[in-house]
């Protein structure tokens, strides 16, 4: 059990810098959840702390040693890959006991080991299959035997849900978090799902374009985004941003004008982008002016995208009891003031709100 | 063969009719095949079973009235078969053995490591495949001479120990294994050795026997080689060699000189039968496609 | 604690040490010599072993090139591998799809048509040199007694030998054919099947096209095999006949300067020319694998 520090960490392929300046700690028996788009850098992170990428710049620990010049071997890590990686022409207990055989340890241990692991994820009728005879979900619990069988310092994990399909992924979400908080095992958990991010993580850490954009629990990302990329792709649909101007106590836009909520009076000055998720906009008869883009019904909810005078979009969250409006009808958005977040011209989280 | 059964009961009879009658062709022009290509060597048996007075008897006989089986043990002594299968063995087992291991490790090296030049010299492998032997003859028979290798198995051997056709079929076998595996492997702590032997070697046996199964046949049936630097007395000679001394010595006794090739062939006919499917697969998955 | 350069220095020391082996094999044994074959073509060896060779240019080469003997030699080999190649492809074919179906002793029949591919040369011409005996063997039976014999018949010397190295041929060009038509997609011949393609139709149409990288992988592979087969024409007709039967193929031609006119020279030159000309139809072959190889991994 260890803690993960990347201190200025980059890695380049040749003029890419797939990963940037990467600061992050990951604390002793925490699971952190690297999420982002893909290409930014989140599968080449986890590569490095495994030793499987060589870091180009910065400083890399495990525990309390520096990591750079390390053996993959001898970082006492576990990986389960995306593809699970099984070995296709061995069992499912020879599969397990793989990683156990490198270590000397006597048959007899070595058996009771992979037992115990097979057990803790119902793999015991398993045992004597062959990784093709296996159903994904199957595949994907003998990947996680594999690696919880060694009892590493640090498990890895490179999306190992997105072979699954939807109903499975819950299923086994749940099965991971329940065995990492009992293992209690230091994990760093790669995804490109936020819903699975979001669920997942003790701490979330948002990456784009290599570069790490936040990191803090799900809610504090979700209520508090550090910056217009966090706030825009956390969520479903993501916050609505909008250009404004303060001018005394107004808050000026295209599309009409927006009474500064107290939060905001003290902190705010000139030009801004207004940040404001789906549900604190409501069709209503004052606030901003626009028509109605598209309506979509989600069952319990229903989401109304509408173009503003100005040319700015916004999605608006509605019950589901709400009138249905028409597509094409001219329509006023009220704004939940309360619920606005500000960001500064540079794109941050204006200070203090 | 049930498939075509039930289809037969499910259709028209006309149908069925024509169906019945294609078979019928199929299997005439099989055994028509069959018959071409099994004739000469039944031809062989027949006449390595018959008295030298009746070999040249026309109409030829095509079956052996009396036959004398004794042309086998006349042929294994006479034409001293035994030693030449002898050293056949042992030719071909060293060049197998030898194709196997440099083709396995080089093949690995092309497919998992990186190192300086690892282009230019997997080109340079690829070069030995435009070279045919044949045409290295001369010189090769120079330089296994003055290393005092003229009619000794190194000589008849060493040539041979590698393999550009094998670097290159086991070099695509390796490359067909995910990535993932390797590096899960080097987390687990397995080194390159280990790895190529725990997985890698398991993982692509079917172009590996094929592989042995080639080199098995190249070895055991080269000929202008072992003719060149296989010396008059039997220390090497392999029974490719000794089946075209067998048929000068012994004009008079073409039955005995049959007998022998027949002893000759049959090692390899129980190879061909135990890896026939192996032979068909190997090129399903590797050269055609 | 390694450092990286170390690591890195330990794998190519690895690399190095599995490459080695097959390296130096060829090197010796494969780029040296035929390096050398550049060499020895512009030194002419006298009429009688153990003088000296001396240097002479280009004027081997040239001799040789314009020389009767060779020319010959050349024409003998176009010939040769024209009879064997393309008969044993389309044997090898027929026999494919016929035996390419679930039906009952199709493996004794896959066996039977593959065995050919386990017989060497001297095998080969010992079984064929019998039936074709002019005294023993089925010719007089069948009524067909060329004067020549026809092992010594300048007409139909050629012929015969081919026709063993058909024989010989037809086995691998079996195995080639099969693997190929496994490994065909099903649902395409069962969809034109469905469009109620015709049998010549779907021969035409759709086996021989699907089938094609298959025929080329044949047709190098067969084209390979059959200029260097000579083994045949050592056995059966030998160095002092082969010239007169129009059977002195180019490699022969190469064994017998070396082995019976002691001439490592006109070897050399011999030697250089057969290898143009297989490089010719390798670097189709070359061609062909590059953009048909698939790579699962990378
Ligand atoms: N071996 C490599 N050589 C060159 N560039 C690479 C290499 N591996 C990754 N990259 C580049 O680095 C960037 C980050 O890649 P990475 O695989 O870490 O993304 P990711 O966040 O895991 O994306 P995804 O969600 O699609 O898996 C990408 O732009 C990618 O093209
Ligand atoms: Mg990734």
């Amino acid at each position: 059990m260890a803690k993960v520090l990347f201190e200025g960490v980059s890695k380049r392929f040749g003029d890419v810098a797939a990963v940037d300046q990467l600061d992050l700690e990951i604390a002793d028996g925490e699971l952190l959840v690297l999420l982002g788009p893909s290409g930014c850098g989140k599968t080449t992170a986890l590569r490095m702390v495994a030793g499987l990428e060589e870091v180009s710049d910065g400083s890399l620990s495990i525990g309390d040693d520096v990591v750079n010049d390390v053996d993959p071997k001898d970082r006492d890590v576990a990986m389960v890959f995306q593809s699970y990686a099984l070995y296709p022409h061995m069992t499912v207990a020879r599969n397990i006991e793989f990683p156990l055989r490198q270590q000397r340890m006597d048959a007899a241990e070595r058996t009771a080991k992979v037992a115990e692991a097979a057990g803790t994820l119902g793999l015991g009728e398993l045992l004597d299959r062959k990784p093709g005879q296996l159903s994904g979900g199957q595949r994907q619990r003998v990947a996680l035997a594999r690696a919880i069988v060694r009892d590493p310092k640090v498990f890895l994990m490179d999306e190992p849900l997105s072979n699954l399909d939807a109903k499975l992924r819950v299923q086994t979400r749940a099965d991971i978090v329940s065995l990492q908080r009992r293992l209690g095992t230091t994990t760093i958990y790669v995804t490109h799902d936020q819903v699975e991010a979001m669920t997942m993580g003790h701490r979330i850490a948002v990456m784009q374009g290599g570069k790490l954009q936040q990191v803090a629990p799900p809610e504090e990302l979700y209520e508090r985004p550090a910056n217009t990329f966090v706030a825009a792709f956390l969520g479903s649909p993501g916050m609505n941003l909008l250009e404004a101007e303060r001018v005394g106590d107004k808050l000026i836009t295209p599309a009409g004008e927006i009474n500064v909520p107290e939060h905001l009076s003290a902190v705010l000055d000139g030009p801004v982008t207004l940040g404001i998720r789906p549900e604190g906009l409501h069709l209503s008869t004052s606030g901003l002016a626009g028509t109605i883009l598209l309506v979509e019904m989600l069952g319990a909810e229903t989401q109304v995208h509408c173009s503003l005078e100005g040319g700015a979009t916004v999605v608006v969250r509605q019950g589901h009891d709400a009138q249905r409006p028409t597509l094409g009808d001219p329509v006023v958005v009220g704004v939940d003031a309360a619920a606005l977040h500000a960001f500064g011209p540079d794109g941050t989280r204006v200070a203090g709100t | 063969m049930p498939a075509t059964e039930v289809q037969a009961t499910t259709r028209p009879r006309s149908h069925s009719r024509k169906a019945t009658l294609k078979t019928v062709l199929r299997y005439a022009f099989l055994t028509l095949g069959a018959f071409i290509v099994l004739f000469p060597v039944y031809m062989a048996v027949v006449n390595s079973l018959l008295e030298p007075s009746q070999i040249a008897h026309q109409p030829p006989p095509f079956f052996p009235t009396n036959p004398q089986w004794h042309t086998y043990p006349d042929a294994w002594k006479g034409g001293s078969l035994g030693i030449y299968l002898r050293n056949s063995a042992i030719q071909t087992a060293i060049i197998v053995a030898g194709q196997l291991v440099t083709s396995i490790l080089a093949a690995y090296a092309f497919a998992f490591l990186d190192f300086p030049f690892k282009r230019a010299i997997f080109f340079a492998f690829l070069m030995t495949l435009m070279i045919p032997f044949e045409v290295t003859v001369a010189t090769n028979l120079t330089t296994v001479t003055s290393l005092g290798w003229f009619n000794t198995f190194p000589g008849l051997t060493v040539p041979f120990l590698a393999t550009g056709f094998g670097v290159f079929l086991l070099r695509q076998a390796f490359l067909q294994i995910p990535r993932d595996l390797k590096e899960a492997a080097q987390l687990d702590g397995y080194g390159h050795m280990r790895f190529l032997w725990s997985v890698a070697i398991p993982l692509a046996r079917p172009a590996i026997a094929a592989l042995g199964v080639f080199s098995f046949l190249g070895a055991w049936n080269q000929y202008l080689w072992p003719l060149l630097v296989t010396g008059n007395n039997n220390a090497v000679r392999t029974v490719q060699i000794g089946l075209k001394q067998l048929l000068n010595t012994q004009l008079d006794q073409i039955n005995v000189s049959l007998a022998g090739t027949i002893i000759a062939i049959a090692p390899l006919v129980l190879l061909l039968i135990v890896f026939q499917k192996q032979l068909v697969r190997s090129l399903t998955a590797g050269a055609v496609k | 604690m390694r450092s990286l350069a170390v690591r890195r220095r330990r794998e190519w020391a690895l690399a190095y040490a599995l490459v080695i082996p097959a390296l130096v094999i060829f090197a010796v044994f494969t780029f040296y010599p035929f390096i050398q074959n550049f060499k020895l073509a512009l030194y002419q060896n006298p009429p009688y072993p153990g003088l000296p060779s001396h240097f002479v240019g280009l004027s081997q080469v040239t001799s040789t090139l314009t020389s009767t003997s060779f020319l010959q030699s050349l024409e003998s080999t176009f010939e040769f591998v024209l009879l064997v190649v393309p008969i044993g492809l389309f044997g090898g074919l027929m026999l494919a799809l016929a035996a390419h179906k679930k039906l009952k002793g199709m493996a004794i029949y896959q066996v039977i048509f593959s065995s050919t591919v386990v017989s060497s040369v001297a095998v080969a011409a010992v079984v064929f040199g019998t039936l074709m005996d002019p005294v023993v063997g089925l010719l007089p039976w069948l009524g067909l007694n060329p004067h020549p014999a026809i092992l010594s018949n300048p007409t139909w010397a050629l012929p015969a030998v081919a026709v063993i190295a058909i024989w010989q041929f037809l086995g691998l060009s079996f195995i080639i054919m099969t693997a190929g038509l496994q490994s065909m997609p099903e649902e395409v011949l069962e969809a034109a099947r469905l469009d109620g393609a015709r049998a010549p139709t779907m021969f035409f149409r759709v086996t021989i096209p699907l089938l094609s990288p298959t025929i080329f992988f044949g047709l190098v592979i067969g084209t390979i095999y059959a200029f260097q087969s000579f083994g045949q024409i050592d056995i059966l007709i030998g160095p002092q006949n082969a010239a007169f039967t129009h059977t002195n193929v180019l490699l022969y031609y190469v064994y017998t300067a070396l082995s019976v006119q002691n001439n490592p020279g006109l070897a050399a030159v011999l030697s250089i020319v057969l290898f143009v000309i297989l490089l010719s139809v390798t670097l189709l072959q070359f061609r062909f694998l590059e953009r048909r190889v698939h790579y699962a991994s990378n």
